[in-house]
């Protein structure tokens, strides 16, 4: 597959290139932090912090804002071919996932204020908290598959989400017995039966991210190359 | 999308019975200037009614490979060809060959506009003439008349045909470059960097013709504009050191080539 180790001809190409990859890193740093203290405000119910996470969520669209022009520019003034073309719009393409992500931590944050104080069983919150783990988890997969171009990493990220349905699938099970156990569980419970499924979202986001890393390396499409029978999820 | 994919989408784009067959192929072509050998082993198919569009780097052999298909290098001395060059079956370097009957069929537009110094009526009806392609002035006319409006240069001189074509602008006079190419109704048009010379005006209304003679011609088009290979053609070979690397549906080479050094000329990293 041909990758580009080598460098540019016209050096400030190769700079915006690099720019671009490193402003998708920073965004996703800023998704992750963002997604890790929504989960910490819920389960503690921290107002402040989950006020805080829900103001931060500006900063992650002004990312996006930011990475989408400087990919338009380049479009324009560079006429990306091949590879070059495939990173450029494969970074809108993350840099929208991401920003979605951003989205479900403040959805996190505006639910967790609706929350006073944690009457259901602390065993439930625990469920949320696992499932915040495996989908941040999918997401840094994910991103380390579009930094690295690997496509290997990017396989495994789409043969986890799996996993995630199926945790969110038990959870809304638990969620329900707890419901029918007691009806004063509603409220809390339905707040966050929302919050898994946000998660579960994010873990869709980081396979639609690991999608774009695939076709970054490889040019083609993974579900179109799974169905094939040329990539095996195994 | 796979390779095999992106072929399949290419040929569904084309009309059915025209689309796919062999029109010149190039088997095991080398071409030396004296000692100096600048194609090595070239194999490369060209297909009716489509574009191919050859790329690379400066010297790297495309305009050479271009030359071959009319034998315009013949008028090289130390030129020699190697290897076999067929048009619909027959070998263009067999001896019975007829040069001039041979470069009728296929046509030639250079890089620079090049009229002759007659009128613009003159320049498209010379081909016709020296082939005896017409039997009266009339149907001389009418052919002048179509290969204009073919180059999209009609309405642009309709009433100045007596006029020198090197009065016109570098791009009137391209296209009328290519109506004198079309005017002796060749099978296969040749185009050596046809709009380096042009403005973007120029070249796209150039363009734009390329594409509506594709539906009549079998078009060869040696450009360093990668953006227009990539506008025109339905094919791209890329050539690197006198050596054919890779060649495949534009679409797929320039957005996943599959050899490194495609990758590195197209995205701007080796010249």
């Amino acid at each position: 597959m041909a990758t580009p180790d080598n460098e540019h001809i016209v050096t400030s190409y190769e700079d915006e290139l690099t720019s671009l990859t490193r402003a998708i890193s920073e965004m996703g740093g800023m998704v992750e932090v963002a997604i890790t203290n929504a989960t910490q405000a819920l389960i503690r119910v921290d107002h402040e912090l989950a006020k805080q996470t829900a103001n931060g969520d500006k900063r992650v669209d002004d990312m996006q804002r930011l990475i989408d022009e400087q990919a338009v520019s380049m479009i324009a003034r560079r006429q990306p071919m091949a590879g070059d073309l495939r990173h450029i719009v494969s970074a809108i393409h993350v840099a929208n996932d991401l920003e979605r992500i951003g989205d479900i931590a403040k959805n996190l944050s505006r639910r967790t204020l609706h929350i006073d104080s944690q009457r259901v069983s602390k065993q439930l919150y625990n469920g949320v908290r696992h499932m915040s783990d495996l989908s941040l988890q999918q997401v840094k997969r994910a991103l380390d598959a579009f930094t690295a171009r690997d496509s290997k990493i990017a396989i495994d990220v789409c043969r986890r989400d799996d996993e995630v349905d199926s945790l969110y699938i038990s959870l809304f099970r638990e969620f329900l017995t707890y419901m029918m156990e007691d009806p004063r569980n509603i409220t809390d419970c339905t707040h966050l039966l929302f919050c898994a499924k946000n998660l579960e979202r994010a873990g869709d986001h980081a396979t639609n991210i690991a999608e774009a890393a695939y076709y970054l390396e490889t040019g083609g499409n993974l579900y179109n190359d799974i169905e094939s029978g040329k990539v095996s999820l195994g | 999308m796979s390779v095999d994919a992106n072929l399949a989408a290419t040929a569904a784009q084309a009309p059915a019975d025209k689309a796919g067959k062999l029109k010149m192929s190039g088997n095991g072509v080398n071409v030396f200037y004296g000692d100096k050998q600048a194609l090595f082993d070239v194999d490369l198919n060209i297909y009716k009614n489509q574009v191919i569009s050859l790329i690379g780097p400066s010297g790297c052999g495309k305009s050479t490979f271009l030359r071959c298909l009319n034998r315009m290098n013949d008028t090289i001395d130390v030129c020699k060809v190697t290897g076999k060059i067929v048009l619909d079956e027959q070998d263009i370097y067999d001896k019975n060959i007829d040069v001039v009957e041979l470069r009728a069929r296929v046509g030639m537009v250079f890089q620079k506009p090049n009229p002759f110094p007659k009128s613009i009526y003159e320049n498209v009806a010379y081909g016709p003439r020296i082939h005896g392609m017409t039997r009266s002035k009339d149907e001389l006319d009418d052919l002048v008349t179509s290969s204009l409006r073919r180059a999209g240069l009609w309405e642009e001189v309709k009433d100045r045909l007596d006029q020198p074509g090197t009065g016109l602008s570098g791009g009137q006079q391209q296209r009328l470059c290519i109506a004198r190419a079309i005017a002796t109704q060749p099978e296969v048009l040749l185009m050596d960097e046809p709009c380096s010379a042009l403005d973007p005006i120029a070249t796209a209304i150039i363009e734009e013709l390329i594409d509506e003679l594709r539906a009549n011609f079998t078009i060869v088009i040696v450009t360093h504009s990668m953006q227009q290979a990539a506008r025109v053609s339905q094919k791209t070979a890329f050539f690197h050191l006198g050596k054919l690397i890779e060649e495949g549906p534009t679409d797929q080479i320039f957005t996943n080539p599959i050899n490194k050094k495609t990758q590195d000329y197209i995205t701007g990293r080796i010249g």
